[in-house]
């Protein structure tokens, strides 16, 4: 959520529960401003919060010009000093991938694997020594995933020039209350995947600008997004049942939107099960 | 104008008196000619859409005008396609807004009815209101849960505290708690935890249709007992099914309080049912989502039985069990006369303790023990007093005293007693899962100590919370409704086919006979038929030699 409308923002997804103290609140104010500053991004969004269990990250994220670019991500552990993330490798998804359980809340943890298979029994022999995985590089890894997955927009509030950079959408009024109730209206803020895939019909009824990226709706498996409608029917609120905890608002018909993750960042393996 | 300079495409083209503008342009008559001839043009209307070119055009820049939008050029499109808009707006206006706003104005209405004192309040109800109310103060609960960053806006909060008072206008209720609130597919669930006055509880309508299906059943069984006695009875089966295990009495163990479910503040409360052990032990090997109908059917295997109501239901008998704390001390058991009675089952009840005396937030957070579980933990069995089901009454027994004598009994001595730890156990004693720690504690602030609240997490129920500052504290629930397993969640197996008849020698098939036995037994059949002929032989020998003699 953009950090401008942190406080209003954080009222409208308390459904859920979770939150942030009004010492925090009343910090963040302030130090995302600072970052803007330090780090000259153009926009500072506050990503959410990640419980370990003996400590919380809270990251935010900062965007440039085009703000389709790879985003620079930081994390806190007071809401007052920010450090910088490395950059994402997909090695660190795949490494990240195979690790279980809780983060313990502490950056320089290291993870011992519990599972080895051939290709790590060949490493080894090259490196000499065993491949162990800071909390760190998968705490970047949880992040990029669940942006990957689950990070979404409204339809049509960003635009893509026609030189290719993405940006805000400044005609963008809001989405009518029928339009948020459907899947179909948001979109995922990453590389677009099925887009291809859509039959020529289909392509013929997408604007270029507005309609760049992948909708909500070919979501697998179906069913992992709740749609609701809360405070007597004023906001329109979607959740992850993928990621549980992350939560995304829109009131319909005004500019306000916004995602934030509160959760212990793993993902929900036995959604299938659950559904 | 035309190109001057040789680069540049046309040079060389333009010839004076050759092209076709030349006349136009000199003759200042014929220039207001050309301007009118453009008008025409702009103002003529479109074959398809009806509009014209110079009205658009007008309306567009005045809008521009008006609005002075920054950078207005980069999105001029925009902009005539919002005029555009505007114009097939007016007409659908007032159908449009009526059809897509009725359902949040419906909401609104029953939010402001929260609001309305009801009619008939007079002034004695109100000193009365002011006095001893079962309604918890939720907005004091509210702020020093969010103190450590956890609840729901303000708002809401104050819409859940009206939604309780009405609660407790309607229903005669002891004590009252905002229990917490599970989220849903498509609604969500506030619940309230409630106690009743003592003897005011209302009879379940759920015993009486009991007896009536009973009735039903048996009449059907009368009737195919009598057909089936034309026919030949196929072979009974022999499944006995395991025994029902009785839930626990209203006001004990696990359904001591008795919860209120509603989907939104402002709509009516449902009572949930109570709880079955069958309900918790099935519950516990399932994992699914609530839909927020408490009518929904829960599909899973094995099957549970009963709806979303008494899923949610056993939920929250579950995570009561688990989560809710209290700091050490503040409870005490009441003392008794007679302790012999309370050996099997363990002590369930107590009461508050006067003399209180509140542990500091720093010691509430170092250590585990300062706090204790307040609430009956279930058993395997899914009771929280353990119920021996095979364990016959007393008119039993004597009737099987008479009819088998010195039998000794097998099953009851397989089924151990299942002993949980006891009420008021401290927390240092929950086990964690793998290398966590079942709770995790901070205090809400490190830059204000002295006013800092002691808040708990629950690592094994996530989304269970529990607070303590000074002599105040409280548990809060906000989450799916799901206990936290590192492990992914794996759905029982069915069970392995069962026998459909015991096997025995009588009809088992035998092997069939290979070649070699069957050429061993013909050899051997042969030299038996050779014996016997060779013994008719001597027979008939032994007779011949008898007739000679």
């Amino acid at each position: 959520m953009e950090a401008s409308s942190l406080p209003a923002a954080l009222e409208l997804v308390s459904g859920g529960g979770a939150g942030l103290s009004p010492e925090k609140r009343a910090v963040l104010g302030s130090s995302l401003l600072l970052l803007q500053r330090d780090y000259r991004f153009e926009r500072v969004w506050f990503w959410g919060c990640i419980q370990g269990v003996c400590g919380a990250y809270y990251i935010a994220e900062g965007l440039g010009p085009d703000r389709a670019a790879p985003r620079s991500r930081l994390y806190s552990l007071n809401c007052v000093e920010w450090s910088l993330l490395p950059p994402v490798t997909e090695e660190m998804v795949t490494q990240a991938g195979r690790l279980k359980g809780r983060f313990q809340g502490d950056p320089s943890f290291e993870y011992e694997y519990t599972e080895r298979n051939a290709e790590d029994d060949e490493r080894l022999f090259e490196d000499g020594k065993e491949p162990m995985i800071k909390e760190e590089a998968r705490l970047v890894a949880t992040i990029e995933q669940i942006d990957r997955a689950v990070g979404i927009i409204p339809r049509g509030a960003f635009v893509k020039t026609p030189l290719g950079s993405v940006s805000e959408n400044r005609n963008f009024e809001g989405l009518s209350l029928t339009e948020a109730k459907r899947l179909s209206s948001y979109f995922h803020f990453t590389e677009p995947v099925n887009l291809k895939n859509k039959t020529l019909l289909e392509k013929a009824d997408l604007d270029p600008s507005t309609d760049f990226l992948d909708s909500l709706e070919h979501d697998i498996p179906q069913g992992s997004w709740t749609v609701q409608l809360e405070k007597g029917g004023t906001v329109v609120v979607l959740r992850s049942l993928l990621w549980l905890g992350l939560t995304f608002y829109h009131v319909p018909m005004t500019k306000q939107y916004g995602y934030v993750y509160f959760g212990n960042g793993e993902k929900n393996l036995d959604l299938p099960f659950m559904l | 104008h035309g190109p001057y300079q040789p680069h540049e495409p046309g040079y060389g083209l333009y010839q004076p008196g050759l092209s076709p503008y030349d006349d136009q342009i000199p003759d200042p008559k014929s220039r207001t000619l050309a301007i009118q001839n453009a008008k025409a043009y702009l103002l003529k209307s479109s074959t398809t859409s009806g509009l014209n070119l110079y009205d658009h055009l007008a309306n567009m820049l005045t809008k521009i005008l008006d609005e002075q939008p920054t950078n207005a050029v980069d999105i001029i499109e925009n902009i005539s396609k919002d005029v555009k808009w505007a114009h097939f707006q007016k007409k659908m206006d007032t159908l449009r807004d009526e059809h897509e706003i009725l359902p949040t104005f419906e909401a609104a209405e029953k939010r402001k009815a929260l609001f309305l004192k009801a009619n008939g309040e007079r002034d004695e109800e109100l000193e009365e209101e002011i006095g001893e109310t079962p309604l918890p103060n939720v907005m004091e609960t509210a702020f020093y849960f969010e103190q450590a960053g956890i609840g729901l806006s303000k708002d809401e909060s104050y819409h859940i505290f009206l939604a309780l008072k009405k609660l407790i206008s309607v229903q005669p209720i002891q004590t009252c708690r905002f229990w917490g609130k599970i989220l849903g597919l498509e609604m969500n669930y506030i619940i309230a935890e409630v106690q009743y006055h003592e003897g005011e509880e209302e009879e379940e309508t759920e015993e009486e249709a009991v007896p009536e299906e009973g009735g039903k059943w048996v009449d059907e069984v009368e009737d195919e007992e009598e057909e089936k006695e034309k026919e030949d009875e196929p072979p009974k089966s022999t499944y006995k099914p395991p025994p029902v295990i009785p839930k626990e009495e209203n006001g004990t163990g696990a359904n001591k309080y008795v919860y209120f479910v509603c989907n939104e503040p402002g709509k009516p409360w449902v009572k949930l049912p109570p709880v079955t052990p069958a309900q918790i032990v099935c519950a516990r090997k399932i994992k699914k989502f609530f839909t927020g109908r408490l009518d929904a059917p829960v599909v899973s295997f094995p099957p549970f039985p009963g709806n979303e109501a008494n899923y949610l239901r056993a939920q929250i008998a579950r995570i009561s069990a688990g989560t809710q704390i209290s700091p050490i001390g503040f409870y005490q058991f009441a003392e008794e006369e007679d302790e012999e009675e309370e050996v099997e089952g363990g002590r369930d009840t107590y009461e508050e303790n006067p003399d209180f005396q509140p542990l500091s937030v720093a010691e509430m957070v170092d250590s585990l023990s300062a706090w204790v579980h307040n609430v009956q933990s279930i058993l395997k069995q899914g009771r929280c007093v353990w119920l021996n089901p095979l364990q016959k009454t007393e008119e039993e027994e004597e009737n099987e005293e008479e009819e088998k004598a010195e039998e000794p009994d097998e099953l009851p001595q397989e089924l151990q007693q299942e002993i949980g730890p006891p009420l008021l156990t401290p927390l240092s004693e929950d086990e964690g899962i793998q290398n966590i720690p079942a709770w995790t504690a901070q205090p809400s602030t490190n830059l204000i100590p002295q006013y800092a609240v002691a808040v708990l997490q629950s690592n094994r129920w996530p989304g269970a919370y529990a607070f303590a500052s000074g002599k105040k504290f409280d548990n809060i629930y906000f989450g799916w409704g799901h206990k936290y397993s590192p492990e992914n969640h794996t759905p029982a197996l069915p069970p392995p086919v069962q026998a459909e008849y015991p096997s025995g020698p009588e009809i088992t098939e035998t092997r069939d006979p290979t070649v070699e036995e069957e050429l061993a037994f013909k050899a051997a059949k042969e030299e038996a038929l050779a014996m016997a002929e060779e013994e008719e032989d001597e027979e008939g020998a032994e007779e011949d030699e008898e007739e000679d003699d």
